[in-house]
């Protein structure tokens, strides 16, 4: 067994970890984090001495333990691995990767092995999507598994190495935390655009640009700049800075949505490894604009190895005063950021989930109105913009909103960063400007053999790769960046019941079309797969699907079955080939012998027998 | 007016509900000059003797027989009908269905104050029918036309519905639909 | 009137004190809409159910947390909105095991009535008899977490009296609870535990010692919804 610490030890160690916050209850993923680190779990006595910090019961600190992916009662292992099993993956090999974990490690995924080292658990999309099949370790990224790559990590692991040795992270990359980011997710830029991916960058020379203006200008200029939330909704940014700007509240705040939990998507990734000091500035822009004194960096945990690398891009700034007090001698302009981490979680991407979030609660969306850039964080005004739309304030900050507004169509102005992967020969980011057809991207993707394209994520839609005229904008196919190719082996039935199966996991809960809903959708799909469905089942998703769209109380669970619902509107043959029986059959389809197994197992009878 | 022809069968219940039948009182003898009842405990005919208009089913599916019985009705009825809440969700016996089975077999019949301690056997005479994974409401495994909820469903919700599947169809007052 | 609003609903012209949710307003009205885990005993309305969901000026939305504005135009009983509610209170019921015969509280359970209101005779959905434990450990109380419809009602507004959270929502999607705070529930003052078994619109939250007391055809809902 694993050396597990005493009650008094795990107390002992937790008040000093207290010790080290502020009775705020904001502090309590973080708190939880350095918990989920020390022990592998979270101690059930460390739970009384969390709520007596907060001042809260201890059900309510459960409540936000028990919401989260990565916080966990049971111990997972001195080595905690999660293998991703998010569709790239299992297109990639999954199963083959899980299969080897098992044998290697000794233990079945959702359990430790026997001496409480190895803990091995799957995971939704970890943003490695064009390095799959793909697994954390000890919140580390590694790529491109083999069963043979994963003998040699079990090794490692029996023998006590770091995860970096694991890695095979020499001493010159562990002192430079941007070049070990980009040896541990090389960023596999594929095409450089025009606004982001190819540009030079110099730091500080959008908050330069900035202060030449009034915070009112900078508006404007955004508002000139037609730019729209990369997140996928598309709202004008300038909209959102304005209703802030205008908001009362004597503290506002700034915080930057790095949770793409979009299955499919990995561009903030590399905006992050790549140009990290760029969301800074575009953040510092906003606060200048609106008035606000602090910003926060929501990062997903499965990001959380950036850390250490966004950190020293923060300490950078600081040295520059492009943070802090009276930034670049401009008195009253003080602007500080903070990293705060999620602990898996989809729906906190859902702005005011986020906000919950980041004040240490589960991450259940709240009711709108009010909207976040009037009651947000903490109550207060708060502007939530994503990795993407922050990098891009900061380029047109630089040159001029006019220069932006020159690319993409009428409605989606500039250039949209796309996170390929799947069935294509150059999986990767790309940079283009809206309005592509597909077909020039199936072309670029190097995707000649693609039946299917899955734009924006699980989320999104499903479509045809015959649709080659359509376009990538807000006025046809509008993305969050997520585009994965299927090609023509694939079965979309398969497909949709993995996007289904996410859904039905992240739901939060709180609604009973999502929480109810997408279990049920579910479970209809796996009948159908499984040869037992009805003609009528079919309509039945597809009735079902559009009663959770029309009742669900968030994003999450109004887009829930948006791929499933367009995945039997495009190849609805692929379903009517795995019905065997007419409509209106009397009998349905019912396995008796399986249903009987199990007690003729304890009784000893045969199912033959009747 | 040919009689029509009425089968019913009590599966994973407790003939509570065809205790509820009876409960109709002095109406069953119009009842009689309505319907023909043909396989039925009433009857004591054992099979389905000829094409039925009407299937009553009491209780869900707890083993191979009543899905083999269910079969037997939905092939030679033209309407059939769940009757009260086992026969629609499994009822009481599907307690048992988030349990293991081999813990409920441990517990029936080794476990329990009234059997020999640790000398319980657990049944397996090839007589008996297969216990399945669990108890099953029948409209998961055939099409069901009609439900009538209740534990047991008030007698006068079966006359009303008797009434309405043999002449014409009447609403159901609010009183009589009731799940307990 | 200063802080009156008009608006219709179903094409009658209703009015109303502005800030007032659509339910309360609608009420207020004479008009009915179907809700669950919405009481007026309960602040904060949280939208989970959604059983009052309604068109308002042609968007779906929830008019337990919907406000009332001048010219609204709401729509509460078409016909694919009513069908959408049935099928809600139907998914209620295969989520959970809803055994209604076993119940102490059939037939003043609020789950029930929104099922008679709709005359369900079985759900649409197949049943998923997910497994649930039964929580005996608080002092004055019994939690049947296989009744719970997550309402939310006991989260909102059980506090102790320092303002701490009695019950809380763990896990999510499917396997989401309620549970009660463990220490808590062994000190918890009687009378809060009767007004959390009060608040319950289902049999999940029992008061020990309390069940079955009045006979079928004199509880609350047996005569009407």
């Amino acid at each position: 067994m694993a050396k597990v610490a005493g009650d008094d030890a795990v107390k002992a160690e937790t008040a000093s970890i207290l010790a080290g916050y502020p009775a705020d209850r904001s502090e309590l993923i973080n708190i939880l984090w350095e918990l989920q680190d020390r022990f592998h779990h979270i101690p059930k006595a460390a739970i009384p001495l969390a709520a007596q910090k907060m001042g809260i019961s201890q059900v309510d600190v459960m409540e936000t333990i028990t919401f989260y992916h990565f916080f966990t009662t049971a111990h997972t292992g001195e080595y905690t691995v999660y293998l991703n099993n998010s569709i790239t993956s299992r297109m990639a090999g999954f199963q083959k990767i899980r299969d080897a974990f098992e044998k290697e490690a000794g233990c079945s995924f959702g359990e430790t092995d026997k001496d409480g080292r190895i803990g091995l658990f799957e995971t939704s999309c970890i943003g490695m999507c064009d390095q799959e099949p793909s697994a954390l370790i000890n919140g580390m990224p590694f790529g491109s598994l083999t069963p043979f790559s994963v003998e040699r990590l079990v090794k490692g692991m029996r023998e006590g190495k770091s995860v970096l040795e694991l890695m095979g992270v020499g001493q010159d990359l562990s002192s430079d935390p941007h070049k070990l980011a980009r040896f541990i997710a090389p960023p596999n830029i594929r095409r450089k655009g025009p606004v982001l991916l190819g540009v030079g960058y110099n730091m500080g020379e959008s908050i330069r640009s900035a202060l030449k203006h009034k915070p009112g200008e900078i508006i404007d200029l955004i508002k000139n700049s037609n730019l729209r939330g990369m997140g996928g909704a598309g709202f004008p940014t300038a909209l959102k800075w304005q209703f802030c700007a205008s908001a009362k509240g004597d503290e506002k705040y700034i915080v930057c949505n790095a949770d793409e939990g979009e299955p499919g998507t990995f561009k903030d990734r590399v905006l992050l490894t790549e140009w990290p000091a760029r969301v800074f500035e575009g953040m510092a822009a906003a606060a200048y604009a609106v008035g606000a004194r602090q910003g926060y960096l929501y990062l997903r945990a499965e990001y959380r190895y950036l850390t250490p690398h966004l950190q020293r891009t923060l300490d950078e700034l600081r040295k520059e005063n492009l943070l802090g007090n009276s930034i670049l001698g401009k008195s009253g302009f003080d602007f500080d950021i903070s990293i705060r981490l999620g602990a898996g979680a989809y729906v906190c991407g859902e702005e005011s989930a986020l906000l919950e979030s980041l004040e240490g609660k589960r991450g259940e969306p709240r009711n709108r109105p009010p909207f976040p850039v009037v009651v947000g964080f903490r109550g207060k005004p708060t502007v939530v913009n994503n990795v993407e739309t922050f990098s891009l304030v900061a380029q047109i900050i630089k040159y001029g909103g006019t220069w932006f507004n020159t690319l993409g169509t009428a409605k989606s102005v500039g250039t949209k960063i796309l996170s390929v992967s799947g069935d294509c020969g150059r999986p990767g980011v790309y940079e283009v400007e809206w309005g592509r057809k597909v077909e020039d991207l199936l072309k670029m993707f190097d995707a000649g053999n693609a039946k299917a394209l899955q734009i924006g994520g699980p989320s999104g839609k499903t479509i045809s790769a015959r649709e080659t005229a359509r376009k990538v904008c807000f006025e046809d196919l509008a993305t969050g960046g997520s585009m994965i190719v299927f090609g023509q082996e694939r079965s979309m039935p398969d497909v949709a019941q993995n996007f289904i199966d996410f859904f039905a996991e992240e739901s939060c809960g709180a609604c009973v079309p999502c929480r109810a809903g997408n279990p049920i959708l579910s479970d209809l799909l796996k009948t159908i797969r499984e040869g037992r469905g009805l003609p009528e089942h079919i309509d039945q998703m597809v009735e079902w699907a559009n009663m959770i769209k029309a009742s669900s109380r968030c994003g999450l669970g109004q887009s829930s079955p948006n791929s499933i619902l367009t995945s039997i509107e495009k190849f609805k043959d692929e379903y009517m080939d795995r019905i065997k029986k007419e409509r209106g059959a009397l009998i349905y389809d019912f396995d008796i012998k399986a249903a009987m197994k199990e007690s003729c197992e304890v009784t000893g009878r045969t199912p033959s027998s009747h | 007016m040919r009689k029509k022809i009425v089968a019913t069968t009590s599966l994973a219940g407790c003939f509570g509900c065809h205790m509820s039948i009876l409960d109709i009182d002095l109406r069953l003898v119009d009842l009689i000059e309505l319907v023909e009842f043909n396989r039925s405990p009433i009857t004591d005919i054992k099979k389905i003797s000829k094409r039925c208009d009407i299937g009553l089913i009491e209780g869900g599916i707890c083993n191979d027989e009543n899905y083999h019985v269910l079969k037997e009705f939905r092939e030679n009825c033209e309407v059939l009908v769940s009757v009260g809440e086992c026969a629609i969700m499994g009822g009481l016996p599907a307690l048992r269905n988030n349990i293991p089975i081999r813990e409920c077999f441990e517990e029936a019949y080794r476990n329990v104050p009234t059997s020999k301690s640790g000398g319980g056997i657990i049944p397996n005479d090839d007589e008996l029918p297969i216990i399945l994974d669990r108890v099953y409401p029948c409209h998961e495994l055939v099409k069901i036309d009609y439900f009538l909820p209740g534990c047991p469903p008030r007698a006068d919700l079966i006359w009303e519905t008797l009434l309405a599947l043999v002449t014409s169809g009447a609403e159901l007052p609010y009183e009589l639909v009731k799940y307990d | 009137m200063p802080g009156q609003v008009t608006f219709t609903i179903d094409g009658k012209e209703c009015k109303a004190q502005e800030g007032q949710t659509i339910v309360e307003a609608a009420r207020a009205n004479g008009i009915y809409v179907p809700t669950l885990c919405y009481s007026k005993y309960v602040e904060n309305p949280v939208g989970a159910c959604r059983s009052c969901t309604v068109k308002i000026n042609g968007n779906n939305g929830a008019a337990c947390i919907n406000r009332v504005q001048e010219g609204m135009n709401i729509q509460v009983y078409t016909r694919q909105l009513e069908d959408m509610r049935k099928a809600i209170i139907e998914a209620l019921f295969v989520e959970g095991n809803h055994f209604c015969p076993a119940c102490e509280k059939s037939g003043d359970c609020e789950l029930q009535a929104a099922a008679y209101r709709y005359r369900i005779m079985a759900p649409r959905f197949p049943y998923r008899f997910p497994s649930r434990h039964i929580d005996f450990s608080p002092k004055h109380l019994v939690l049947e977490h296989s009744r719970c419809i997550l309402c939310q009602r006991c989260v909102r507004k059980i506090r102790t009296e320092d303002g701490k959270k009695v019950f809380a929502y763990h896990h999510r999607g499917a396997k989401g609870t309620v549970e009660i705070d463990p220490e808590i529930a062994r000190t918890m003052p009687e009378e809060l535990a009767r007004e959390a078994a009060d608040i319950c619109p289902v049999g999940c939250i029992n008061f020990k010692g309390k069940g079955f007391d009045r006979p079928i055809g004199t509880r609350k809902y047996d005569k009407e919804p």
